[in-house]
């Protein structure tokens, strides 16, 4: 796979995968797409990259280690739950707010938060997955 | 504010436990002296049962607690009677000079505070069993009895023949708990009630139901292991292993007799049939034979008291079961006074033990100027255990022979056994009490002295006890003995037996078991012999057949784990689906609920047609293959189809999910198979081919069937019309799908990704085991000489590790900086 054309097309692929996975998850709430799915595209992107360029530029390009953004997911999601505790609402209960952003009104909520957190728990997961089994013996 | 009679009950229940926490801490602060505020907790305990005597006395009954699953009948409850109430002092009394006891006799111990802790809870779950109302609550308790004298038999843990003590204890009365279990659950099946207290009530009902003897067989299984009747008394000698302290509490006052007290607690109930009339005395009376015989031969004073332990176990046994009315009296005053002979004798053995460095009889002598306290407690405790007046154990004694003593062949046979039992028991008393005091001094390993007071309080107690609760024994039968008696036999049952003697059969019969006892006693040195070479002759005992179970069940496990748990994948893999075909079809054959065939429909358009062509000849491609990277890319091909088909029928979401599922499983199957180091083909011979491949289509068929069946049925809209109306207007969102996983199904999304987050760390640790032993040789970053193809290892593997190569030196170079 260490083709010029694959390495040559690959950061444009991961570049617009990744893009498009951020889209599919903020518009899943009113169309399909959403946390899961977004997060699957990202991975896949980052897949591709590692394919092309090999583990260790993934993980310098990523920054944190993807099991770490997993755990932070995680955290997202769960806290999101809690927003609605000091409101008396059940644990859960999705929280709008409707502020106003350079003129337009911006809905956001802690449902969206939370498939945020759905997103980057995948994203890490399998990437983390793919990464682990593509690199060589150097652990 | 007021605290409810019925709370308080409920602290002396849990203060042991707090006790138990508070053990450690205070004795790592006070020494031994932490016994004394340690002693607060039973003492507190004592005096709040104590405070119920008169209302026990008249004739009233204590009940309270609180619901805990309503749903399943179950309650937090617990039921003070006569019977309940005694056991309650036996424990918190004998348990608060245990304690102190136990102080003195651990001194100086670097575990002292954990003892004391496993004391008292121990404590703790023996109160709670005799106090407990509700079958679960009795259950719980009862099995935390085996779990706590685990802890205190195997107390020295570095010793082997402690630790096997302990197992052995826990397997027997922990197992025999199972059985209980079982037995609490009949009768809970037969009667609809789950507390002892109304169990009382319904006799008749138990006793009428076909499934009696099996509840019975069950409810004796545990009793008769706890209690350690033959063949099960093997465990109570081996329990001898645990410090002094520990066999006094366990396993001569409390908790060997938590069977008898279960019998004693459902003999209203379940007694007075045939079967219980025939099993009890039975099985009662071949171990009070067997624990006196045993008894005799032992040298060691500890194992001596043990085996008469089992053989008053016995007599309890067989008393409780023989159906005369004078019995169950008999078994009551028997109950009480061994409780407080066998704890002094219990203490006296640990104090020889402590002070003059050796428990072995024979090596023993001469004690009575050195520890004359001692020896006053040991004469008292032994008058009481030989049956002699004025001591409580004589009023039982007589009892029993009151109760036994009778024309029937039966009763002949059974007054038999107890005379010969009692004479056994008898001179054992002296031989414990008398021999390491009198003749001439013996040079021991310790020099003997008197104990400090922590350690002959407790004889000494017990033994006076013995004698005041004779001399005033109106008070004591008005208080103590005829309550249990009534509870126990379920109907008024007043205890009179005073130490006026009346001339008559029990008399005499008192009078033969002396003079029996004591030619054993005279002649102990020459049964001993005779005992060994008996027991050599047969050459084989429940102790042994323990240790055969345990190997065999060892060996069972052994092959079965070879079978089930091959450690071969393929072997897993292919039971897993051999089970999901066989679940899926069998049902659907066996109830004859196969769908109808579906008529062709009458419309298809073409590219749904191609489509479907496209899915098959990928399924087709992949079966067909002659290596697995395009097995696993035809894979995605029919999985592609199929995701483009879920577009076509109109679910967007699903096929979306669909195609990125696809593609990752592709990518990861193909890393996959390049770290497993498979070969690039698969090499199958032609059987395994057929038969994976029916397996294959077993499943199949399987998910085909039940999916028409489950599309047949009628559909019920309710959900999809709910969440097509209020999606918008409740979770502000037009996407049905995305709206249920975030917003109304929240949490369950959020246990998903958790689960999904936890396999992924798994799967990390996983590759990980596979990556480190190929670490451990300082391997060169780039192979050395171009890569070659090998046999079982795979071409695009090599490939990709010269491709990443440049990436390492990199790193590498990055590392050394």
């Amino acid at each position: 796979m260490n083709t010029l054309i694959f390495r040559t097309a690959a950061p444009f692929l991961t570049a617009l995968m990744l893009l498009f996975s951020i889209f599919v998850l903020l518009r899943g709430h009113n169309e399909p797409g959403g946390g899961f799915i977004g997060g699957l595209i990202a991975a896949s992107a980052f897949a591709i990259y590692a394919i092309a360029f090999g583990v260790q530029h993934v993980r310098r390009a990523m920054v944190f280690h993807p099991m770490s953004i997993a755990g932070a997911g995680l955290q997202l999601s769960v806290l999101s739950g809690f927003v609605s505790a000091p409101l008396g609402y059940p644990f859960m209960t999705g929280v709008w707010v409707y502020p106003t952003l350079f003129g337009v009104e911006v809905p956001l909520a802690t449902v969206i938060s939370f498939d945020i957190g759905v997103y980057l728990v995948v994203v890490g997961t399998f990437t983390s997955i793919a990464l682990a089994l593509e690199e060589r013996d150097d652990g | 504010m007021l605290v409810m009679p019925g709370d308080l009950t409920l602290i002396a229940m849990l203060l042991p436990f707090a006790g138990a926490v508070l053990a450690p801490w205070l004795t790592a602060r006070m020494g031994h002296n932490a016994a004394w505020p340690l002693a607060l907790i039973p003492v507190f305990a004592f005096v709040h049962f104590a405070g119920f005597l008169p209302e026990i006395a008249a004739g009233e009954v204590i009940t309270g607690g609180y619901v805990w699953v309503p749903s399943l009948a179950l309650s937090f409850s617990w039921f003070i009677d006569g019977l309940s109430l005694t056991f309650a002092l036996l424990i918190t009394g004998i348990g608060t000079l245990i304690v102190l006891y136990a102080g003195g006799y651990m001194k100086g111990h670097p575990q002292q505070g954990r003892f004391t802790a496993y004391i008292l809870l121990f404590m703790g779950a023996m109160l709670g069993l005799v106090i407990s109302d509700s079958f679960l609550m009795l259950f719980i308790f009862w099995e935390l009895t085996s779990i706590t004298s685990f802890l205190l038999i195997g107390f020295d843990h570095r010793r082997e023949a402690s630790r096997r003590s302990a197992l052995q204890a826990l397997v027997v009365t922990g197992g025999g708990g199972l059985a209980l279990l079982a037995g609490l659950i009949f009768l809970w099946n037969m009667t609809g009630v789950t507390q002892l207290s109304l169990l009382v009530n319904a006799g008749d009902v138990v006793r009428a139901s076909p499934f009696y003897l099996a509840a019975l067989f069950l409810v004796l299984g545990g009793a008769f292991t706890k209690s350690a009747q033959f063949p099960f008394h093997f465990w109570l000698p081996n329990a001898m292993e645990a410090p002094t302290p520990v066999s006094a509490f366990l396993h001569s006052a409390t908790m060997v007799k938590a069977g008898v007290y279960l019998l004693m607690r459902l003999n209203p109930a379940m007694g007075g049939t045939l079967a219980w009339e025939i099993l009890l005395p039975f099985f009662g009376g071949v171990t009070l034979l067997v624990g006196g015989i045993l008894a005799i031969r032992q040298t060691d004073l500890k194992l001596m008291l043990a085996y008469t332990t089992v053989a008053s176990l016995g007599l309890l046994v067989m008393l409780t079961g023989f159906d005369t009315p004078h019995a169950v009296e008999a078994a009551v005053l028997y109950l009480v006074a061994h409780s407080l002979f066998k704890g002094a004798l219990f203490m006296v053995a640990g104090l020889i033990d402590h002070e003059a460095g050796t428990r072995d009889v024979t090596r023993l002598g001469g004690l009575r100027k050195a520890m004359p306290v001692t020896f006053i407690a040991a004469i008292f405790a032994a008058i009481s255990m030989a049956g002699l007046p004025p001591f409580f154990g004589f009023l039982a004694k007589e009892e029993i022979y009151y109760a036994l003593a009778g024309a029937s062949p039966r009763a002949v046979f059974f007054t038999a056994v107890a005379i010969i039992g009692n004479a056994l028991m008898f001179a054992i008393a002296f031989a414990v009490a008398l021999k390491p005091f009198l003749g001439a001094e013996v040079k021991t390993p310790k020099h003997a002295h008197e104990g400090p007071v922590l350690l002959w309080l407790g004889p000494l107690t017990l033994a006076a006890l013995g004698l005041l609760a004779a001399v005033f024994s109106p008070l004591a039968h008005q208080f103590v003995s005829t309550p249990m008696a009534t509870a126990v036999a379920g109907e008024a049952t007043p205890i009179t037996i005073s130490l006026i003697p009346h001339i008559g059969v029990p008399l005499a019969l008192s009078l033969l078991t002396i003079l029996v006892g004591i030619g054993v006693y005279r002649s102990l040195d020459r049964l001993r012999g005779m005992v060994d070479e008996l027991l050599l002759g047969i050459g084989t005992g429940p102790d042994r057949w323990f240790d055969g179970f345990i190997s065999g069940l060892v060996h069972v496990s052994y092959g079965l784990t070879r079978v089930v748990q091959s450690g071969r994948l393929q072997f897993y893999i292919t039971a897993t689906f051999v089970i999901l075909a066989v679940t899926l079809l069998v049902p659907l054959f066996a109830y004859d609920e196969l769908p109808a065939l579906p008529g062709w429909p009458a419309e298809i358009s073409f590219y749904e047609l191609a489509f479907f062509a496209i899915a098959v000849i990928g399924i087709v491609t992949v079966v067909m293959a002659k290596d697995r990277l395009t097995a696993i890319v035809s894979l995605g091909i029919q999985g592609f189809a199929v995701a483009v088909l879920f577009l076509l029928f109109g679910a967007p979401d699903l096929s979306f999910t669909q195609f990125m599922v696809e593609t990752l499983s592709v990518v990861i199957l193909a890393l996959v198979m390049t770290r497993l180091k498979l070969s690039v083909t698969d090499h199958r011979p032609f059987v395994p081919t057929i038969l994976h491949g029916a397996l294959a289509l077993a499943c199949g068929l399987g998910f085909m069937l039940l999916l028409m069946r489950a599309t047949q049925g009628a559909f019920d809209p309710a959900l999809s019309i709910f969440f097509n109306t209020y999606s918008k207007i409740i979770a502000h969102g037009a996407n049905v799908v995305n709206v249920i996983i975030v917003d109304y199904r929240g949490v369950d999304t959020m246990g998903e990704i958790a689960v999904v987050m936890i396999t992924g760390l798994a799967i990390l640790a996983l590759i990980r085991i596979r990556v480190a032993p190929r670490l451990q040789p300082e391997a060169p970053l780039v192979p050395a000489g171009p890569p070659v193809a090998r046999e079982g290892v795979d071409q695009p593997a090599l490939a990709e590790a010269a491709m990443a190569s440049p990436a390492k030196s990199k790193s590498g170079a990055r590392k050394s900086k």
